[in-house]
């Protein structure tokens, strides 16, 4: 499974469409009340669309009022209704962004229900108890929960063991085990116990529990401007306040024109605010906050919750991946891949007594050993019980297993343990198994050497094996610059050889909390930013100090809280698909910014010739579109630029195409698809509207 | 044609040519490596730290060191106006000129500290030789010195690490001026006095006429009297340190300035010479050549079609002209100089508005209009391509990392420019330097078109008028100091209005620089790898070209539209 979490996360992405009736529906009725000025002052840009559609429409009554105002009334009304449709275009945007989050708030608020809680006096199943409302439930209290209970709040398990229904927060039905003590002692509100019973402390407040907390996140609640996106904020401020400036002082200089010419009339005010809200960057001021909110809604839809937009967006910076070997780079455990037997011993034979001596051996070792010898030589395993046989399990002190059957001492064991025992025995260990053993030791593999009595029958090899497809995933890392580390208990020569085999670009092997500590800040003082994720409570320290911090959701509180994202799947192959996420954040505000301002050549195209072609009629020359009118250049610039918003609404809800590339090749592409395409798409777009808008008789 | 695209190709190898080996001396210069040329200067350089007690090794951070720069600029603005007012009763006055009219006086002590080097007043009839060489000389060398101090400290930011050092100010004055501009003038002055360019202390020699005539008053005149002066040491630091003030009226035009091809060969080359040159010295501070020679690259990317353009429109004929019935073969002749023609006056036009020198060879105000065109949009992007010495490479580094940080969004990582994150105060400072030079530009331009005494001193009306005001807004507010001609400017409103353009243009960039500096240094370096956009390839260097023009395409095509290109389609 873990293998293909993946391809699992895409299609989890997919799995809301992107217009849904009932999200829609609530989006056109929000991004009505968006129309609140402090609301819209969050936002420079479409504040300043705000104010024009505002003017315009005064402009409008004016004319309406007067008789000869600064146009013509249907002119000035028509312009100041698509000045208004670009704000609510933009409000729309906002608007669907945040409904997606809010459907997905709403499912998880159904889990949120207040319940009887039992809480007990001390942290012991058999204290007394009493039924109180989970509300009233504090930090440090002692819960019972059993068997078909809801659990009243987060908390650690200090007693028990259950299996647990996660479904409510993960959307995976198949129950997970939860115990007390080690890394799986975490619980979360709302999640249901299906058997057994566990005494929880509460380690939330109501309000504050991972729900609650996930709620705020999704719907926007606690939303703040991430780094990236106040620069931007700042430097498109500052491009309205130039084009501000270019369109305001076009009044003096027009008017300076017509006393030259003597031709024509000054500019009209209403020309201006439709120059000035075509050229200032508003397909990129109104999906900015979109942006950012589908961005979210994105690593949700993957099952991870980051604790903040700037989570998201480091993600996408991190150049550095600390990985954990055991569950990420590798499968669980070592599986027995190859039977190497002593000359003179035939290869079947070991393998039947290799299956011997792990008959009784519940490691996954023991039963990877069995299932090779099954279905390497069809053999089959019997219950050692039936076979009259002793068990021999595995101690500390032998570190050897197997079974004593009719007189025969079947074993396995490390090497130095086994040579022991044969020796007492009056054998010694053949130099080819000794070769054997040396050879798998240097391949990172674990060898255990198989014998009966004095006689040493050959070695079994046990593998970690690197999941499918990691190593091509590492390799698209590396070719978008982002290195990969592998942490691992193993001494060095086993970590070197399973590094190799992973492709991944360095390791830490004997790794301790400490030393993983002391990696990533050796690496952030070189200026690299590092993700790692972590589930246990001695990962936490490694967690807080590093940039992007996934803890698995099975993990521990303490590991929860250090970490910056939850994964709900508990799938530590997604730190990959994360730092995905977070770069196409990022890439699509800036391709929309390039497309934005881009646009603005085409629009000078169309205006300038409109608004100057009484007072100098060769400007017309400049009319390279052929507009029919100065009234249809204008209206059709306008309409253009508020419904591009429309348009490119599913393209910064979903995020702009991400394939894994080096930065070069990413910029030429979207350097040619938004910055090429964003100055030649508004010539066609506003001719086929001028076109439209001349058939409907507007002149 | 293909004379004028040699003598264009000349030119530009000949200013790389010199570039890279000054590029190279000027980055020892900066690092303490310069080790004879220490010897040669090292003596004079601490005696002059011991007698204004400068510690040379003190670091300055950001604030300190735009301390230092204002309160050395004022004192020179304040020097500058003060001895203007008080000419008359000081030596060095042969002509004996009045003490200059407050108004000019503080227009041109602005105009000399900023490195503007527009000119309110008359050379040879208003300023005597203490003020051209007390005020004017010593303003044309430490204005320029300081522009390069403050790229020095913008380089220090980006190489720094964790640190709020950006060196130290009086340091980087002394040794740019004494090892750097010092010399090269030298040389040059030399130069151009082995050419007749004329160095002198008498005011004037006074020659018979070959063909007497009568004045308006009608009495005869027999005698000319021709101005002299030390010009050729100012002439060689106006031309090097992009300042552009020249000793005559007349600037370059004058035949005591620039007397024939070859001097103004060399004059046009030292126009960006120091520019192009810092390109390189920038590369070498940064430890990779590559940055520097991509950021020239950039230049020249609008630079070379924007020299197409003018040379090619100055050697048509003007229509105009035409239908009057002149010759139009040889180009347009209009207000140029016999000795130099069109493609020199062209070339020339384009280096010193590319390069915010200002001075003239040529009267740009009657050029055809896209030759007029190219000049007055190069001053309007800003004065980076080449620029003035220091400020033009400052200028060109904060539009690389506007592009650096698009383009950064764009490949789905926090913008990055030689390892350091460009973040939300990087823009602020940058949109502020990119804001308040085009907003001075273009609110000036607004308020001189809507008043008469905006309207009343201009030369001609309708567009083209516009395009002079436009001009002269430009200029001022971009440092530059070129005048298209055509509009009198020593009057009271031009002269206050223009000065504030060139302090909002000169300060209101230094200090965000300065700040972007500080905010640089104290950063991590990030270290490159494969997800790190270059910033020295083709495409990165497009991308640099392509927002410059983008941006002052956007933010000037309005009222160029009213001018130049209304004037260029009127005239088919």
């Amino acid at each position: 499974m873990p293998a293909t979490a993946h391809s699992h996360s895409r299609q989890e992405i997919s799995a809301r469409p992107l217009f849904e009736a009932k999200i829609v529906n609530r989006a056109l009725v929000q991004a009505l009340l968006a129309f609140n000025p402090r609301r819209l002052l969050k936002n420079p840009v479409m504040f300043v669309v705000a104010v024009g559609s505002a003017f315009t429409t005064a402009l409008w009554i004016h004319a309406l009022v007067t008789g000869k105002g600064d146009a013509s009334p249907g002119f000035i009304l028509a312009v100041s209704l698509w000045l208004w449709f670009t704000v609510y275009f933009a409000n729309f945007a906002e608007a669907m962004a945040e409904g997606r989050g809010k459907a997905q708030a709403d499912t998880l608020r159904a889990a949120r229900k207040d319940v009887m809680a039992k809480k007990l006096a001390s942290a012991d199943r058999h204290a007394k108890s009493e039924q109180i409302v989970s509300a009233q439930l504090r930090k440090g209290d002692f819960v019972l929960v059993e068997a078909g209970e809801l659990l009243p709040a987060d908390g650690e398990i200090v007693q028990g063991v259950a299996s647990v229904d996660e479904s409510a927060i993960t959307g995976e039905s198949a129950p997970v085990i939860r115990e007390s003590g080690g890394d799986r002692s975490a619980v979360t509100g709302g999640t249901r116990v299906l058997s057994d019973w566990i005494v929880v402390r509460v380690t939330a407040n109501p309000g504050e529990t991972f729900l609650d907390r996930m709620i705020a996140m999704v719907e926007g609640a606690k939303r703040q401007k991430t780094p990236n996106e106040i620069a931007l904020d700042i430097l498109l401020a500052g491009l309205t306040i130039v084009f501000l400036l270019a369109t305001a002082t076009l009044l003096p200089f027009s008017q300076y024109a017509v006393n030259a010419t003597h031709l024509g009339q000054p500019v009209s005010l209403t020309v201006l605010v439709a120059l000035l809200v075509c050229l200032i960057p508003t397909t990129i001021g109104g999906l900015l906050a979109a942006i950012g909110i589908a961005g979210m809604d994105r690593m949700i839809q993957a099952n991870v919750i980051a604790t903040s937009g700037r989570a998201v967006e480091a993600a996408g910076d991190v150049d550095v991946l600390l990985l954990d070997k055991t569950g990420t780079i590798t499968l669980g455990n070592r599986q027995a891949t190859l039977f190497v037997p002593a000359p003179g011993v035939a290869e079947k034979e070991l393998a039947e007594l290799a299956m011997l001596s792990s008959l009784a051996d519940e490691t996954p070792e023991g039963r990877s050993i069995v299932l090779l010898a099954e279905q390497k030589f069809q053999l089959k395993a019997l219950d050692p019980a039936t076979l009259g046989a002793t068990i021999v399990p595995f101690t500390a002190q032998t570190r050897m297993s197997g079974l004593d059957i009719q007189g025969r001492e079947v074993r396995k064991g490390a090497t130095d343990s086994v040579a022991k025992f044969v020796t007492e025995r009056g054998g010694t260990i053949p130099a080819g198994v000794r070769e054997a053993v040396d050879q798998i030791a240097r391949q990172g593999a674990t060898p255990l050497v198989v014998v009966e009595g004095a006689r040493v029958l050959g070695v079994v090899c046990l593998k970690d094996i690197v999941k499918g497809g990691i190593r091509e995933r590492f390799a698209e890392m590396r070719r978008i610059g982002i290195r990969t580390v592998m942490i691992t208990g193993d001494n060095p020569l086993t970590a070197a050889a399973i590094a190799a085999e992973a492709g991944v670009d360095d390791f830490l092997a004997e790794a301790t909390p400490e030393a993983k500590l002391a990696m990533i800040r050796e690496w952030q003082a070189k200026g690299h930013l590092v993700a790692m994720t972590g589930d246990g409570t001695n990962d936490a320290p490694a967690l807080a100090q590093a940039d992007v911090a996934v803890a698995m959701n099975s993990g521990t509180q303490a590991a929860k809280e250090a970490g910056n994202m939850v994964d709900l799947d508990s799938n530590p192959t997604k730190l990959l698909s994360i730092v995905e996420i977070g770069k196409q954040m990022l890439m699509t505000r800036g391709s929309l910014t390039t497309f934005s301002i881009a646009n603005d050549i085409a629009k000078y195209f169309a205006i300038i010739p409109a608004a100057f072609a009484a007072t100098y009629p060769v400007l017309g020359t400049l009319n390279v579109m052929r507009l029919h009118s100065p009234t249809t250049a204008i209206l059709s610039a306008v309409i253009f630029n508020a419904l591009i918003i429309v348009a490119l609404i599913p393209l910064a809800l979903r995020g702009v195409a991400y394939r894994p590339a080096p930065a070069s090749v990413l910029l030429r592409r979207n350097l040619l698809v938004y910055g090429l395409g964003g100055v030649i798409a508004p010539f066609p777009g506003i001719k086929a509207i001028d076109l439209l808008l001349t058939a409907m008789g507007v002149s | 044609m293909t004379s004028a695209i040699l003598e264009c190709a000349v030119f530009l190898l000949l200013v790389i040519g010199l570039a890279w080996p000054l590029g190279a001396y000027m980055a020892r210069v900066y690092t303490g490596q310069s080790k004879w040329a220490d010897r040669i200067f090292g003596p004079i350089e601490r005696l002059i730290y011991k007698v204004c007690g400068v510690q040379a090794g003190a670091q300055m951070n950001w604030k300190q060191y735009a301390g230092a720069v204002l309160v050395f600029n004022l004192l020179g603005l304040i020097v500058v106006h003060v001895l203007q007012r008080v000419q008359l009763w000081l030596p060095l006055n042969p002509a004996g000129l009045g003490n200059v009219p407050p108004e000019v006086s503080w227009n041109t002590a602005v105009s000399f500290a900023s490195n503007t080097n527009w000119q309110a007043y008359g050379g040879e009839t208003t300023l005597s030789h203490l003020t051209q060489m007390l005020a004017l000389t010593t303003q044309n060398f430490v204005s320029a010195a300081t522009g390069m101090a403050v790229l020095v400290a913008l380089i220090r930011g980006l190489t720094g690490r964790l640190t709020t050092d950006l060196g130290n100010f009086w340091v980087d004055l002394t040794r740019t001026t004494l090892h750097i501009l010092l010399p090269l003038s030298f040389i040059l002055a030399l130069l151009l006095v082995s050419q007749g360019v004329v160095q002198t202390f008498l005011a004037s020699v006074t020659v018979p006429l070959l063909e007497p005539t009568t004045g308006a008053d009608g009495k005869s005149i027999v005698e000319q009297v021709i101005a002299l002066g030390p010009a050729a040491s100012q002439v060689a630091i106006k031309q090097l340190g992009t300042n552009g003030g020249g000793f005559f009226n007349v600037n370059s035009a004058h035949p005591f300035e620039n007397p024939n091809a070859f001097a103004n060969l060399l004059e046009v080359v030292s126009i960006i010479l120091i520019p192009a040159a810092l390109c390189f010295t920038f590369g070498r501070m940064v430890g990779a050549q590559k940055q520097g020679v991509a950021l020239l690259v950039a230049m020249l990317l609008i630079f070379v079609p924007l020299l197409a353009l003018t040379v090619a429109s100055e050697n048509q004929a003007n229509p105009a002209l035409t239908a009057l019935g002149v010759d139009g073969t040889m180009g347009n002749w209009e207000g140029k100089e016999l000795r130099f023609g069109p493609t020199s006056s062209a070339i020339w036009a384009v280096t010193t508005t590319a390069a915010s020198n200002g001075s003239v060879n040529a009267m740009h105000d009657s050029f055809m209009p896209l030759g007029g065109l190219g000049p007055m949009w190069l001053m309007q992007l800003g004065e980076i391509i080449f620029g003035g010495t220091g400020s033009g490479l400052y200028g060109m580094l904060v539009y690389a990392f506007i592009a650096v940080f698009v383009a950064g969004l764009m490949v789905g990582r926090t913008p990055e420019y030689l390892g350091k994150k460009i973040e939300a105060f990087e823009m602020k400072m940058a949109s502020l330097v990119i804001l308040l030079p085009s907003a001075a530009v273009l609110i000036g331009t607004a308020i001189a078109c809507s008043i008469p005494a905006g309207t009343g001193p201009l030369g001609n009306p309708g567009a083209h008028g516009f395009s002079e005001i436009l001009y002269a807004f430009s200029s001022g507010s971009n440092n530059n100091g070129s005048a298209f001609g055509g509009l009198t400017v020593n009057g009271m409103f031009y002269t206050t209005a223009i000065g504030i353009c060139m302090l909002i243009g000169r300060y209101w960039v230094i200090v965000p620089v300065l700040a972007l500096a500080g905010s640089l240094a104290k950063k991590k370096t990030v270290p490159p790898g494969a997800g790190t956009l270059p910033t020295h390839t083709p495409l990165f260097i497009a991308l640099v070209a392509g927002t410059i023009i983008l941006v002052g395409a956007l933010t000037f095509i309005p009222a160029l539209a009213l001018g130049p290109i209304v004037e260029h389609l009127a005239l088919r």
